[in-house]
């Protein structure tokens, strides 16, 4: 009888939970939120910020890999210039600097009162330090290749004098990369140092990482005190915890969690900056015939996929880059491959596969929208005979199998750019790149990057850039998908959130209201 | 005593009815589902139940009735692996254990413990972190699991029967030890594997659901319950008939296969 108890107990708690989860979630929540939130505000300047991964092991500012370690570690570094929401450089750690008209020499003059987080004051042997530095360890190979067309670094007081061996318009934008730390420094992978407007404070793994704001900040000093990002592997639990009022803020939302959040939080919306795509391994069977990279290609209904996964939010493209990078941008390319099951199969059949094919696909588990775009790929590939299978794998495993190992057939992700160069999206795909992660070679291709990379002229530099955009898409390098619509829900008390042409937020922007 | 019995019969009954419906669904779900559990519509994306979505729509405009069909297959054929292996399994290791003894039967004996005594569902999870996710990797890990329980119930029946005089009786009389263990002493377990078979499989389907719902079982587009139990979390306050659904047939399942084991046992144990 007991058992028989306890079995009733649990439907009853069930359905409670159930009813009071769906129904009566939304006025309760809102009420309780609105409460807890002005009475915080008001208490203590700070707020919690939900993220989808843990930043990398290691926090070394030339040693970042992922994307979601560069979106918080861009509040604690800083180098000689740094973006701006609107994909300018503005000055940094310099005050000021110049290009000479042969786009050879650039002269930087170090701002005065910079100090580093650990009380140092940043001289011009720190900024020596960092670039040496930088080149030797970095493991963004772009920024590694320009650096090494450094012929001479000089510092003359304040002055630091960069030369060049070739011109080159992008190297501004790689400064912005060398991020500036202390010269001697070696506990960077545990204690971050830097100069930006908040200083590392702690770490729990898998748990929350903490930046305080940096009082003894040069510029406009951050208005919060102190942030906390909490890590969520899990998206459910994520927007669970935000709906609850337990999280000030959270980027990278989708539309169906948008839709559903009931806590009154405003919601703002812009593009992720990055390239959403099946990405193939051009070296394995059977993607190592452009045809069958093709077929795959007309195999998916981009338009459809919109609307199933994202109402229709979200921006088609076509190559390697976003559409907020205007100036190489092609949206002609978006359309190259119209939806098609019937030459995919045709293409298929000449490829030697007239059955079909099958493969598996590799997706991190804990980004919903790719997870979803999967699954709806699935669905759609069946039209054209095309078998795929998901396998889904945790975030870790995913580094170090498909990205590092290249243990994989097709993965769906998005990839962003570190620096804000078109040379950030493209240098991947270079013949023999580290980061090649699907093993693409083409000659064509290597030849217009590197026309576009030792071109002076920017007009003619853009050309070449979209040359590389162009033979990306006529080689179906991947099933280029979609720019995601990122959605943002922010604690209505709060203001100041900006969208960058970069993966990451700016928290010395962000404050409580007055 | 006259009570007692009616009790039990009610157990059995209201189990076996709604076992039964589980278990017809389910395997309707084999032949037969309304929808193509995986077609997707982009204009009946989230519909609330009506006539023809009986349990409505998902996020992809999926018949979630037909998934539900599809998913209480996937979930069924996994608990019924999992208690086949562990079972099985655990009658082997029990049964050695139990009519041999010695220090085998110690090593055994505390081997199983030791698993006991540590988490399953821990386990579980590091069993799949090694051999990788999917259906079958979890019907693995999961049977690996499931083994100490038999293994310990059947091995104390057998401890127990082999001192009673019949089983002496046939030794003397020179019975192979493997036909007095399977003819002899198995039999006689049945009161207590039963139940146990039952208890295991509700645990089995839970198991299913809580591994797919961490996403290391079942793969998506598949449909399982517990993977759908999951898919459903995200929708929960704008199209809450995806759980309700969902967790109501993982609910039937297991108060089903709860009562007819209560049942069973109780029958057993006035024997």
């Amino acid at each position: 009888m007991k058992r028989l108890i306890a079995i009733f107990l649990m439907i009853t708690v069930l359905l409670v939970s159930m009813c009071s989860l769906s129904g009566c979630f939304g006025t309760t929540s809102e009420n309780n939120s609105g409460d807890d939130l002005s009475s915080s505000g008001a208490k203590s300047n700070e707020i919690v910020v939900g993220i989808a991964q843990d930043p990398d092991n290691s926090l070394d500012p030339y040693k970042m890999t992922a994307a979601g370690t560069r979106e918080v570690m861009f509040n604690v570094f800083e180098g000689l210039v740094k973006p701006d929401s609107d994909g300018n450089f503005v000055c940094a750690v310099a005050s000021d600097y110049k290009i000479s008209d042969d786009l050879l020499t650039y002269t930087f003059t170090l701002r005065e009162n910079v100090v580093f987080h650990n009380g140092e004051v940043c001289d011009a042997n720190d900024v020596l330090y960092s670039f040496k530095t930088c080149a030797a360890t970095s493991v963004t190979s772009a920024v590694v290749t320009a650096l090494s067309d450094i012929t001479e670094i000089s510092a003359e007081g304040n002055v630091i004098t960069i030369t060049l061996g070739s011109p080159n318009t992008d190297f501004i934008s790689y400064v912005s990369s060398v991020y500036i730390v202390p010269d001697g420094y070696n506990e960077q992978d545990t204690k971050p140092v830097g100069t930006g407007p908040f200083k590392f404070l702690s770490r729990s793994v898998q748990e929350n990482f903490i930046i305080v704001r940096n009082d003894e900040y040069y510029g406009d000093k951050a208005s919060l005190e102190k942030v906390t990002y909490r890590i969520f592997e899990d998206a459910t639990a994520l927007f669970t915890a935000l709906n609850s009022g337990a999280l000030d803020l959270v980027a990278h939302l989708t539309i169906e969690q948008v839709e559903s959040l009931t806590n009154g939080y405003n919601v703002l919306e812009g593009t992720m900056n990055l390239v959403q795509a099946i990405y193939l391994n051009n070296a394995v069977e059977p993607f190592n015939n452009e045809l069958v990279r093709k077929a795959l290609c007309y195999a998916v209904d981009k338009d459809a996929m919109l609307d199933l996964t994202a109402d229709g939010h979200g921006t088609k493209v076509g190559s390697s880059m976003y559409p907020a990078f205007t100036k190489y941008f092609d949206e002609d390319l978006a359309e190259a491959y119209p939806y098609n099951p019937q030459k995919a199969k045709e293409l298929l059949a000449q490829a030697g596969y007239p059955d079909g094919i099958s493969f598996l696909i590799k997706v991190p588990s804990n980004y919903g929208p790719h997870v979803d775009t999967a699954v709806t790929l699935v669905e759609q590939l069946k039209a054209s005979g095309i078998a795929a299978k998901i396998e889904l794998v945790d975030w870790n495993t995913w580094l170090s199998e498909v990205y590092g190992e290249r243990n994989f057939q097709a993965t769906v992700v998005g990839f962003d750019s570190s620096i804000l160069t078109a040379s950030g999206m493209l240098a991947r795909w270079e013949t023999g790149n580290g980061k090649n992660m699907i093993n693409y070679s083409n000659a064509d291709f290597d030849t217009a990057f590197a026309l576009a990379q030792s071109t002076a002229d920017d007009a003619e530099k853009t050309k070449h850039y979209k040359r590389c955009l162009e033979i990306l898409s006529e080689t179906a390098a991947n099933v280029y998908l979609q720019d995601l619509a990122d959605f943002v829900a922010i604690n209505p008390e709060l203001e100041g959130y900006e969208f960058y042409p970069l993966y990451l937020i700016d928290m010395s922007k962000i404050g409580y209201k007055e | 005593m006259k009570k007692v019995k009616l009790n039990a019969n009610i157990f059995t009954l209201c189990g076996g009815i709604i076992a039964g419906f589980v278990t017809v669904l389910t395997v309707m779900g084999f032949f037969w589902t309304p929808y193509d559990p995986n077609a997707m519509d982009a204009d009946a994306k989230k519909l609330a139940p009506s006539l023809t979505h009986i349990l409505g729509t998902d996020n992809f405009g999926r018949d979630i009735f037909s998934r539900v069909l599809e998913g209480a297959g996937t979930t069924f054929i996994i608990a019924v692996s999992v208690v086949a292996i562990g079972c099985l399994l655990g009658i082997i290791i029990g049964a050695l254990c139990g009519y041999y003894g010695g220090a085998a039967d110690v090593i055994l004996t505390r081997i199983c413990d030791s698993i006991t005594a540590l988490p399953s569902f821990l386990l579980a999870l590091v069993i799949v972190s090694v051999i990788g996710a999917g259906t079958y990797n979890i019907i693995i890990a999961l049977g690996i699991l499931f083994i100490p329980s038999f293994a310990r119930i059947v091995r104390a029946e057998f401890a127990k029967e082999r001192e009673r005089n019949y089983i002496k009786s046939a030794k003397l009389m020179g019975v192979s030890d493997l036909r007095i263990m399977l003819v002899h002493i198995l039999p006689n377990t049945k009161g207590v594997l039963l139940p146990a078979i039952t208890i295991g499989f509700n645990n089995a389907v839970l198991s299913e659901a809580s591994m797919s719902f961490l996403g290391i079982g079942v793969q998506p587009p598949f449909a399982s319950l517990g993977a759908m139990l999951s898919e459903s979390q995200t929708y929960l306050s704008s199209s809450p008939w995806y759980a309700i659904g969902t967790g109501g047939m993982i609910v039937l399942m297991i108060l089903g296969f709860s009562l007819l084991s209560e049942g069973l046992s109780r029958n057993s144990s006035k024997i």
